[in-house]
């Protein structure tokens, strides 16, 4: 491949976000299970609640940061990479990114210090609104990056003004309850809980394993399996595929991930695993099980759903139709309020695929002059990658459906077998400690690359939004993002493996004024002594 | 009735001129006096003890202090994309060392006292001081480009074009009257980050911060005011020739602009914005007073009001213009052509004022609750601290 600036920046954007994404889910669920534990010492008062917040929330510390750090790469990146994305999206995309500073990430950023620094400080529920403003905080903070990535996907509620040559938003209501936003909000919340559930149960059982910390360990576990089985339901059942139906590029990916060629009658079936050929345009060895996928993407069983030959055919409508609007536009834009008004009209006629013509410059400089085969190929340029879509997704749902599994079993044995563990259960606790982020990331393949050729679905292409750079500059800057990025990671995971061999500090002075209070509690009610003191605070 | 009817386009667009001043002196004064505290750490501070003393002073703040920057970037991004687009491309370099430094602050702070080999936290205490330092050189820097201009073009599809190659672009930058600019950042943010030292710190290391602070008081204000008096004298200004059409879509590209005069023809038109520049010096002289007098909170409150003052005289001299070009003047970015739309500026606004309130209300709790000097036992009893 030949070095040029868009794929280069392509290149750098896909490595940034995917590495700001291995700390996100953990701080998004973590910050969650911190604050469920905080809220149990509160309610309960014994020590070992309050020893597992602080162990946990030292891990979350460690993850939190790296989080923070990484976020702000991907904050600036659009303007010093994507500067015409910038211009031509701004007013709609900027929006929901300071919202996000203003209402969440103040929030999370304020209090974290308290949460660390404020355990003198503090009373023990203001300790615990703390946590919890630290997890609110993180939460809405997803929220309005998932509007602002789901508008890039499904671009409601604005508009292209030909007097500032860029889009406007014409609804914040739509681009805040924009469908596809939503969906992946639930969706990538719900996947960041898995996320925490399965690494706090892989540490864990790591512990019982070596038969160090138990009593934290099994608390844990409780904490990590019961809230991980809701999550895990959650991230399937409200899976991103419920926003797959709305947007023409949403249609498209689901084509892609799918590997469907060609429409097939309803209910289409789904093809389990196979070989796509985008040369060939058709699947190698696939194993297909009926219907299924017509009831998944539709839920209908007569309503057929487009495979990528008919969407490329549409496209190359769209493109067509897109030059008439470039044209009209060239008119308003040289012309400005001398432009006639018929210009002005049919400008907003075919506004609407303006986008689609922009997928030409890639070919000529003016859409107007394209030849027909050019229009084809801009036309075949509206599909993804077929074959890496499609193993991406599988195997992200395939994790997706072994944790569902994993937390069956952990809360069934929590609940029912007194937190018996078989030893080979452990084994796997530990050994799936990986794969949550592993379909993390996978997930953001199938959205992103997915969402190719555009930035902005059937308004601006890749191809146009990037900076006007030097390859020198993108070399520059890829090469300092990856020696900073491999020497930070192997800083933290450093640290995570050295405090989680450290275990829990035991704090005796905290035991010994529980202890004291417990027994106080207990003579002034008289009963029998229901919670052993002995086994209490951990060994 | 459409909503952000309520308020004119050209009052929203001069709200969010003045929102964008606010956010940046908001992390000047925040986010500044800890990145000061980091340039100061070498210097301040000569054993272990003594820099987890220091570094812990603003262990549980910066965090929130940074937001500042980061709204800041949001905001800019939001309300004036244009400039967003132009200035983070065209800085590249620079922004990516800016980048680096802001990637490796939070790590620096939170890793530094995870391990006990010496070799790791000197590591650690060049980091510190790297990001606090090159940041604010650098802020500085860039503000001197702006008031310079900067050699950028707009297409008639309004995509940025910035001349030059690689270093090129980057060593650009470094013009003798920016470099003079990023002195006065630098100088007068050590000078607050000495005055906070004041506060939360005793003995030797308040001593030797205080004094590094006097000097860097005195550097600050020299240099403003021969930055001063460099643009009365040296440096062109720009201004508006076309008429000024209050609710134009923002283009750049359809406004006249010349380059003539000097910048400081606007105390001229705007006599009252001199209380600016008046804020700047009076604020550095008390803090430097303040800091041989061994006064504490006052010390920090008049280096904020002189930071205030300064930043708030660059952007009251240059208004309307935010971005102004050299080799293209004909595309300069101004508060009139370079906003976002109307609806987006009113719903941004709206947005800001129920939230800001929020965040100074909740800051200030935590301030609240953290107040107190950071003491040798802090560090090497509590098990929470850096």
């Amino acid at each position: 491949m030949e070095l040029d600036v868009v794929e280069l920046s392509r290149l750098q954007f896909a490595l940034t976000a995917m590495y700001h994404f291995l700390f996100v889910p953990l701080t998004l669920g973590l910050s969650v299970l911190v604050a469920i534990m905080e809220t149990v010492y509160v309610m309960t008062d014994r020590p070992i609640w309050r020893q597992m917040t602080k162990f946990w929330g030292l891990l979350f510390g460690i993850n939190f940061v790296l989080g923070v750090a990484t976020g702000i790469t991907m904050e600036f990146q659009f303007g010093m990479n994507w500067s015409y994305y910038s211009h031509y999206v701004g007013d709609v995309f900027g929006a929901p990114l300071a919202i996000e500073g203003l209402m969440a990430f103040f929030l999370e950023a304020t209090f974290v210090g308290l949460f660390f620094f404020g355990w003198d400080k503090l009373s023990k529920v203001q300790h615990m609104v703390v946590a919890w403003l630290v997890a609110i905080g993180s939460n809405f903070s997803a929220l309005w990056i998932l509007i602002a990535n789901g508008w890039m996907q499904h671009p409601v509620g604005a508009e292209f003004n030909p007097d500032t040559m860029r889009m406007e938003m014409t609804s914040f209501y739509e681009v805040l309850f924009n469908t596809v936003a939503q969906a992946k909000f639930v969706h990538t919340v719900s996947a960041g809980y898995v996320t925490a559930s399965v690494f706090v149960l892989g540490v864990s059982a790591l512990y019982l394993l070596q038969n160090k910390h138990k009593d934290l360990a099994r608390r844990s576990i409780a904490v990590a399996s019961s809230f991980g089985l809701a999550a895990a339901f959650s991230v399937v059942v409200l899976g991103d595929e419920s926003g797959y139906d709305t947007g023409q590029s949403q249609k498209m990916k689901m084509a892609a991930i799918e590997a469907m060629w060609e429409t097939e009658p309803a209910p289409a079936s789904f093809t389990l695993i196979g070989f796509p050929d985008q040369e060939a345009r058709e699947t190698h060895y696939a194993v297909e099980i009926p219907y299924v996928m017509g009831l998944i993407g539709t839920r209908s069983l007569t309503e057929p759903i487009p495979g990528i030959d008919q969407l490329v055919a549409e496209n190359e409508t769209r493109i067509r139709d897109g030059i008439i609007a470039y044209d009209a536009l060239m008119t308003i834009r040289d012309q400005r309020t001398d432009a006639p008004q018929s210009a002005r009209d049919t400008f907003e006629q075919h506004s609407e695929h303006l986008g689609y013509a922009l997928l030409l410059k890639r070919y000529v400089d003016d859409p107007r002059e394209a030849t027909d085969a050019q229009i084809v190929q801009a036309a075949n340029d509206t599909v993804p990658g077929v074959f890496e879509i499609f193993w991406a997704f599988r195997i992200m749902v395939g994790c997706g459906f072994l944790f569902i599994g994993v937390m069956i079993f952990f809360f069934v044995r929590t609940s029912f077998y007194r937190m018996r563990f078989p030893r080979w259960s452990l084994y796997a606790a530990v050994a799936i400690i990986p794969a949550p982020w592993i379909a993390a990331e996978m997930g953001w393949i199938v959205a992103e690359y997915g969402r190719q050729p555009w930035t902005v679905d059937g308004v601006l292409p890749t191809a146009l939004s990037a900076s006007h750079l030097s390859v020198g500059d993108l070399l520059i800057s890829l090469a300092g993002f990856i020696t900073f990025y491999t020497i930070l990671f192997i800083v933290e995971v450093g640290l995570m493996v050295k405090y989680i061999r450290k275990g829990p500090h035991e704090d005796v002075e905290e035991t010994e004024a529980w202890m004291i209070r417990h027994e106080r509690r207990l003579r002034a009610t008289g009963e029998p002594d229901g919670l052993a003191p002995s086994t209490t605070p951990a060994e | 009735m459409v909503l952000n009817e309520l308020i004119d386009y050209d009052t929203l667009r001069v709200i969010w001129w003045a929102l964008l001043g606010i956010l940046l002196i908001g992390f000047a004064v925040t986010d500044g006096f800890d990145m000061g505290v980091g340039a100061l750490l070498p210097f301040v501070a000569h054993n272990d003890t003594e820099r987890r003393v220091v570094i812990n002073t603003v262990g549980p703040v910066w965090e929130g202090n940074q937001v500042w920057f980061i709204l800041g970037g949001g905001a800019i991004f939001a309300a004036w994309p244009p400039l967003y687009a132009v200035s983070f491309s065209g800085f590249y370099l620079a922004m990516f060392m800016v980048l680096a430094a802001l990637i490796v602050r939070p790590v620096a702070f939170k890793y530094r006292s995870k391990r006990d080999d010496p070799r790791w936290r000197t590591t650690w205490d060049w980091a510190l001081f790297a990001s606090g330092a090159v940041p604010t050189l650098l802020f500085g820097v860039a503000v001197g480009n702006v008031l310079l201009g900067v050699p950028f073009h707009l297409t008639p599809d309004l995509r940025s074009m910035y001349d030059g190659s690689t270093f090129g672009k980057l060593f650009g930058l470094l013009r003798p009257f920016a470099l003079l600019s990023g002195i006065v950042s630098l100088s007068m943010l050590v000078m607050l980050g000495a005055a906070w030292l004041g506060v939360k710190t005793e003995g030797e290391i308040s001593a030797r911060a205080r004094r590094i602070g006097t000097v860097a008081g005195m550097i600050a204000a020299g240099g403003y005011l021969l930055a001063g008096l460099w643009l009365a004298f040296g440096i062109d200004g720009y201004h508006l020739v076309s008429a000024f059409v209050p609710d134009a879509p923002s283009n750049p590209l359809a406004s006249e602009v010349a380059r003539e005069g000097s910048w400081l023809a606007a105390y001229a038109v705007r006599p009252w914005i001199v209380i600016a520049p008046i804020m700047g010096f009076a604020g550095i002289a008390l803090c430097v007073l303040g800091l041989r007098a061994n006064r504490e909170v006052t010390t920090l409150l008049a280096g904020q009001v002189g930071v205030m003052g300064i930043i708030a005289s660059v952007g009251l001299t240059m208004f309307p213009f935010i971005l102004p070009s050299t080799v293209d003047p004909h595309s300069s970015l101004t508060v009139w052509d370079a906003s976002s739309s109307h609806k987006t500026l009113f719903i941004m606004l709206v947005s800001t004022v129920i939230f800001l309130p929020m965040i100074l209300l909740y800051t200030s709790w935590v301030y609240k609750v953290l107040w107190g000097k950071v003491t040798e036992d802090d560090v090497t009893g509590s098990g929470h601290s850096y």
